[in-house]
C-alpha cells in the first residue's frame, strides 16, 4: 500500500516536473564534493535552463497555434510559406546562444584536463570484475570487490531482499582511501576489457583501456564516503563492480597508511609458516567466493559453454602443479592470478577447489611454495 | 539536370498483375510488393525487439535478480538494439521509400527492381542469422550493440555469425541505397525538378548517400574484429601494437551518421504529414532541404562525442564539443519551420497528425538532452548513464517510431483502399504518448542520480523510478498490439468506408500519390504525370 502511494506520488511529481527533497525520488544531478564537480553542476544547470527557456518558447507557440488555429474553430489557413528574414533570425540567435554556452564549457574542460602539479598518484586497474588500486608513492596495493552481503543477495533467484543490505551493490570489501585537500592524480589502465571508473561526487568518469594509460585528477575538500560504479559494459558482472572512495583528513589518512603497511608485513610473514590442508581449505572458501565464483559459480558448477565447472574438473582433480601453473598464468578468459592473490590466499583457494566444491583430492600446496613460483613466474612481472 | 526516363514502350497492351500464390512474394520485383514485405518484416521485428525490451524492463522492475542471469541480460540489451536498429526502424523506412518514392516522383517502379528483391531477402537472411545466435553455445552477443573489443571478442560461438550478419545487413542497405539514388536521379516525371521533390524524397536521397558512405566502414570494422579473433591480427590489441580505442573511432564514424539514417527520413515524413493537416504549405521548403543536408554533413565530423571519456587530448575534446553543438542549429531550423507550418493553419487532429505533433515535441526534448551532452565536461557525468538511455530513446521511440506509426495511419488508406478505425487509432496514440513518457522520462532522473546503463541490477535508491519506468514500458508494449490490430483490420476492410483517391482533404495538392486511385493499381505511372503538385514547396 505504501509502495502504491509512493508510486502515485512519484507519478504526480513527474507530471508536475517539481523538485523534491525526498531522497527516493532524486531528480537532478548531484553537486558533488570537488571544485570540478561544482563547475560541471553549474554548467549543467545553465544549459538546462537555456533548454527550458527555449522549450517554453517553442512549445508555447506550438500549443497556442494548436488551440487557436484549428479547423473546428473555423480558422482559415493562411498560405504564407517562406520568409528569408525569419530563417536568418532563427539561425543566428541559436548560434549566439551556443557561443555563450561554449565559453564556460571550454573553461571547465581545460580545468578537468589539467593533471599538472599533483601531490600524489594512484594507479587504478580494471579487472573483470573488480578494481585494483596501487598507491604509486608508498607501495600500498590491493584489490577491491563487491562486498559479500551484496554478492549473496544479487545471485539470480536468491530470494533475499536487497533493501536489507546497507548500500546494496554500492559497497566493497576494501575501499580506496584518499587524503582530503590534496591534488591526487589517477592513472587508469585495464588488465582485460575496457572499464570506466566513475564516482559521481568527484564529477567525472574515465575509461580504463587495456595497454594504455589515461589520467585524471581530483581534490576533495570534505572527509566522507563517496560511492560509484563501473560505467563501461565489461561483461557479465559489469553491474557488480562498485567503487567506494573514503576521503580522510591528513592525520587519519597517515594512520591508515601505517596500518596498511603493518598488515602487508604480517601477510608476508604468514606465507612462510607451515599450513595444514584443513587450515587452507577453511580460508579458501572466502577467497573463492570473491575471486572465482562469478565465473565458476558459487557451487563450482560453472556455466556450460562459457566457464568450465570446478566440480570433477580434470585440471582440478589432476596434477596440483599443473593447476597452480594455469592459475598463475591464466588461460583465455581466465585471468592470471599470480599477481592478484597473496601467496596464502592462492594456496588456500587451490586447497579449497581440490578439497571442496564436491572434489576430494586430499592434497594442498604450501604458501611458501607459491611465493617461490610467484617470484619466478613471468606473470608476476 | 534531370535525366527523365519515361518508360512508354516497355509495357504491352495488357496490364501485368502479380504472380499467383505465395511465390508472388518471393520473386516479386514490384516496388509496392517489396515495400509491403519490408514494412511487415519491420513490424514483426518491432515486436521481437519489443519483447526483448519487456524482458529488460521486467528484470529492472525491482532491485535484485529475479528472472534472467546477467549474461543473458546483456544479450538482451545488445540484441534489442541490433534488432530494433537493423531489423525494425531501418527496414521500415526502406519499406516506406519503396512504396512512396516512385509514386511521389511519378515513376513506374524503382530503377533496379531485381536488386530491390535481393536487398529485401538479404535483409531477412541477415536478421535470421543474427537471431540464430540466441540459440548458440555461449549465447548471443552480449557486449552491447557497439560491439566494442576486447569485450566482444569474449563472445562464444556466436561472434562470426553476428559479424557475417552485419555484412549481409550492410550489403542489403547499400543495395537499397543505390536503388533509391538511381530511382530519384533517373526516374522523376518531367517537370519534377530536384527542388520540387517532396521532402520525404529529399530526406531519403540524403540518407541514401549517408548509407553508402558508412556501411562499408562498419563492415570493415567488424571484419577487423573477425581477423583479430581468428587470424591473429592485432588491430585492436595493444599487445600486438593495436589500440582498442581505434575500433571506437571507426565504429562511431559509422555510428553517428547511422543514427541520422534513422532520423532524416523521420523528418521527411513529418514534413509531409504536418502541411496536409495544417492545410498550409510546408514553411521554408528550401531551408528544410539545406538544413537536412547540413545535418548530414555534420554527422560525419562529430563522432567522438560518443567517446568524451575514452581519454582524448584536450584539442580533440574541444573540437568534438564545438562541432557537436553546431548540430543544434540546423535541427533548430527544422523544429522552427514545423512550428511555422502549423502557425495560422486550419488544423485537424487525425491520428497521423497527432503522432506527428508528438514527434515534434518529444524529439525536441531528445534534442535538448543532446545539446546538454554535447558539452564535454558535463558529459563526463552523463556518459554511459540512464541519462543517455533516455536521450536516445527520446530521439528514436517517440521520434522515429512515432513517425513510422504516423506514416502507417497516413498511407494505409492509400495502400489498402480501406479506412482505419479513427477511434482505435486515437486510443493507440494517447496510450502510446502517455506511456512512452512514463517509460523514458524517469530515466533522465535515474541517470543524473548515478545509475549506469547496461546493468541488470541496481542500488535500492534507484528502485522507485525504475518501477515507474517499467510500468510505462509494459503499457507502451501492450499498446502497440492495438497498432497490430489496426493494421490487420484495415487490410481486411477497416471501417468499410470507401476512401477517395485523396483520402485527406486536398492532399493531392501536396504530393502525386494522392492523384492515384486508392488502392493504387499494381503498376502506376506507366506514363508519367503531367501536372506536378507544388503545394509543399
Amino acid at each position: 500500500m505504501k509502495k502504491a502511494k509512493q508510486l502515485f506520488a512519484g507519478l504526480i511529481l513527474m507530471a508536475l516536473g517539481l523538485g523534491t527533497a525526498q531522497a527516493e525520488y532524486t531528480l537532478n544531478l548531484m553537486k558533488g564534493v570537488t571544485k570540478v564537480s561544482h563547475d560541471i553542476y553549474d554548467l549543467h544547470m545553465l544549459i538546462l535552463w537555456i533548454c527550458v527557456f527555449i522549450g517554453i518558447g517553442v512549445f508555447g507557440t506550438m500549443f497556442y497555434s494548436i488551440y487557436h488555429h484549428r479547423k473546428s474553430r473555423g480558422h482559415q489557413a493562411a498560405q504564407f510559406h517562406e520568409n528569408t528574414t525569419v530563417e536568418i533570425i532563427w539561425t543566428i540567435i541559436p548560434t549566439l546562444i551556443l557561443v555563450g554556452m561554449a565559453i564556460p564549457a571550454t573553461k571547465a574542460m581545460m580545468e578537468l584536463d589539467d593533471v599538472q602539479a599533483s601531490e600524489m598518484s594512484i594507479k587504478v586497474t580494471g579487472h573483470q570484475w573488480k578494481w585494483e588500486y596501487e598507491y604509486l608513492d608508498n607501495g600500498i596495493h590491493f584489490f577491491s570487490s563487491l562486498d559479500e552481503a551484496s554478492n549473496k543477495v544479487r545471485q539470480v533467484g536468491s530470494g533475499l531482499d536487497p533493501r536489507s543490505v546497507p548500500n546494496y551493490l554500492l559497497n566493497v570489501d576494501k575501499p580506496l582511501v584518499i587524503p582530503t585537500k590534496k591534488k591526487i592524480r589517477f592513472v587508469f589502465t585495464s588488465k582485460d576489457v575496457i572499464h570506466s571508473w566513475w564516482v559521481p561526487d568527484l564529477g567525472w568518469k574515465k575509461d580504463t583501456n587495456p595497454g594504455f594509460i589515461n589520467e585524471s585528477w581530483t581534490s576533495v575538500d570534505e572527509p566522507g564516503t563517496y560511492r560509484g560504479q563501473c560505467t563501461e559494459l565489461c561483461g557479465k558482472d559489469h553491474g557488480f563492480m562498485p567503487i567506494v572512495v573514503i576521503a580522510m583528513d591528513e592525520p587519519d589518512y597517515n594512520a591508515w597508511v601505517e596500518q596498511q603497511k603493518a598488515a602487508m608485513a604480517a601477510e608476508a610473514g604468514s606465507a612462510s609458516k607451515q599450513w595444514t590442508t584443513e587450515e587452507l581449505v577453511a580460508k579458501g572458501k572466502a577467497v573463492y567466493d570473491t575471486n572465482c565464483s562469478s565465473c565458476h559459480m558459487a557451487d563450482g558448477a560453472g556455466l556450460p559453454g562459457t566457464f568450465p565447472a570446478i566440480k570433477a574438473s580434470p585440471v582440478v582433480t589432476g596434477d596440483i602443479n599443473a593447476q597452480v601453473k594455469l592459475m598463475l598464468n591464466g588461460k583465455g578468459m581466465m585471468p592470471a592470478f599470480g599477481k592478484m592473490l597473496s601467496a596464502v590466499d592462492f594456496a588456500a583457494v587451490v586447497a579449497y577447489t581440490r578439497n571442496g566444491l564436491g572434489n576430494s583430492v586430499g592434497d594442498s600446496i604450501q604458501p611458501s611454495a607459491i611465493q617461490t613460483l610467484q617470484s619466478a613466474s613471468p606473470a608476476a612481472d | 539536370m534531370s535525366a527523365v526516363v519515361a518508360e512508354h514502350d516497355d509495357h504491352h497492351e495488357h496490364d501485368h498483375g502479380p504472380a499467383k500464390g505465395l511465390l508472388r512474394w518471393v520473386i516479386t520485383t514490384n516496388h509496392k510488393d517489396i515495400g509491403t514485405l519490408y514494412l511487415l518484416f519491420a513490424l514483426a521485428m518491432f515486436f521481437v525487439g519489443g519483447t526483448m525490451a519487456m524482458i529488460i524492463r521486467a528484470e529492472l522492475f525491482e532491485p535484485g535478480m529475479q528472472f534472467v542471469n546477467p549474461q543473458f541480460f546483456n544479450s538482451m540489451t545488445t540484441m534489442h538494439a541490433l534488432v530494433m536498429v537493423f531489423g525494425a526502424v531501418m527496414p521500415a523506412f526502406v519499406g516506406l521509400a519503396n512504396w512512396m518514392i516512385p509514386m511521389m516522383i511519378g515513376a513506374p517502379d524503382m530503377a533496379l527492381p531485381r536488386m530491390n528483391n535481393m536487398s529485401f531477402w538479404l535483409l531477412v537472411a541477415g536478421v535470421l542469422l543474427l537471431a540464430s545466435t540466441l540459440f548458440m553455445e555461449g549465447g548471443a552477443p552480449a557486449g552491447g550493440w557497439t560491439l566494442y573489443p576486447p569485450l566482444v571478442l569474449q563472445t562464444g560461438k556466436a561472434l562470426p555469425f553476428a559479424i557475417f550478419s552485419v555484412h549481409l545487413l550492410g550489403i542489403s542497405s547499400i543495395m537499397g541505397a543505390i536503388n533509391i539514388i538511381a530511382t530519384i536521379f533517373n526516374m522523376r516525371a518531367p517537370g519534377m525538378t530536384l527542388m520540387k521533390m517532396p521532402m520525404f524524397v529529399w530526406t531519403w536521397l540524403i540518407t541514401a548517400f549517408l548509407l553508402i558512405a558508412i556501411m562499408p566502414v562498419f563492415a570493415g570494422a567488424v571484419t577487423m574484429l573477425l581477423t583479430d579473433k581468428f587470424f591473429h591480427t592485432s588491430f585492436f590489441d595493444a599487445a600486438g601494437g593495436g589500440d582498442p580505442v581505434l575500433y571506437q573511432h571507426i565504429f562511431w564514424f559509422f555510428g553517428h551518421p547511422e543514427v541520422y539514417v534513422m532520423i532524416l527520413p523521420t523528418f521527411g515524413v513529418a514534413s509531409t504529414i504536418i502541411p496536409v493537416f495544417a492545410r498550409k504549405p510546408l514553411f521554408g521548403y528550401s531551408s528544410m532541404v539545406y538544413a537536412t543536408a547540413a545535418i548530414a554533413f555534420l554527422s560525419f565530423i562529430v563522432w567522438a562525442h560518443h567517446m568524451f571519456t575514452v581519454g582524448m587530448p584536450i584539442a580533440g575534446e574541444l573540437y568534438f564539443m564545438y562541432a557537436t553543438m553546431l548540430i543544434a542549429i540546423p535541427t533548430g531550423v527544422k523544429v522552427f519551420n514545423w512550428t511555422a507550418t502549423m502557425w495560422k493553419g486550419a488544423m485537424t487532429f487525425e491520428t497521423p497528425m497527432l503522432f506527428s505533433i508528438a514527434f515534434v515535441v518529444l524529439f525536441t526534448m531528445g534534442g535538448f538532452t543532446g545539446l546538454m551532452m554535447s558539452v564535454a565536461p558535463s558529459d563526463f557525468q552523463y556518459h554511459d548513464t540512464y541519462f543517455i538511455v533516455a536521450h536516445f530513446h527520446y530521439t528514436l521511440v517517440p521520434a522515429s517510431v512515432f513517425i513510422l506509426m504516423a506514416a502507417g495511419y497516413f498511407w494505409l488508406p492509400k495502400w489498402t483502399g480501406h479506412m482505419y478505425d479513427e477511434r482505435i487509432g486515437q486510443l493507440h496514440f494517447w496510450l502510446s504518448v502517455v506511456s512512452v513518457n512514463i517509460l523514458f522520462f524517469p530515466q533522465h532522473f535515474l541517470g543524473l542520480a548515478g545509475m549506469p546503463r547496461r546493468i541488470p541490477d541496481y542500488a535500492v535508491q534507484f528502485a522507485d523510478w525504475n518501477m515507474i519506468s517499467s510500468i510505462g514500458g509494459f503499457i507502451f508494449g501492450a499498446s502497440q498490439l492495438l497498432f497490430l490490430y489496426i493494421v490487420i483490420d484495415t487490410i481486411k476492410g477497416g471501417t468499410g468506408e470507401k476512401v477517395t483517391d485523396e483520402v485527406w482533404e486536398d492532399a493531392a495538392k501536396h504530393s502525386l500519390e494522392w492523384t492515384l486511385p486508392s488502392p493504387p493499381p499494381y503498376h502506376t505511372f506507366t506514363t508519367p504525370p503531367t501536372v506536378i503538385p507544388t503545394e509543399h514547396i
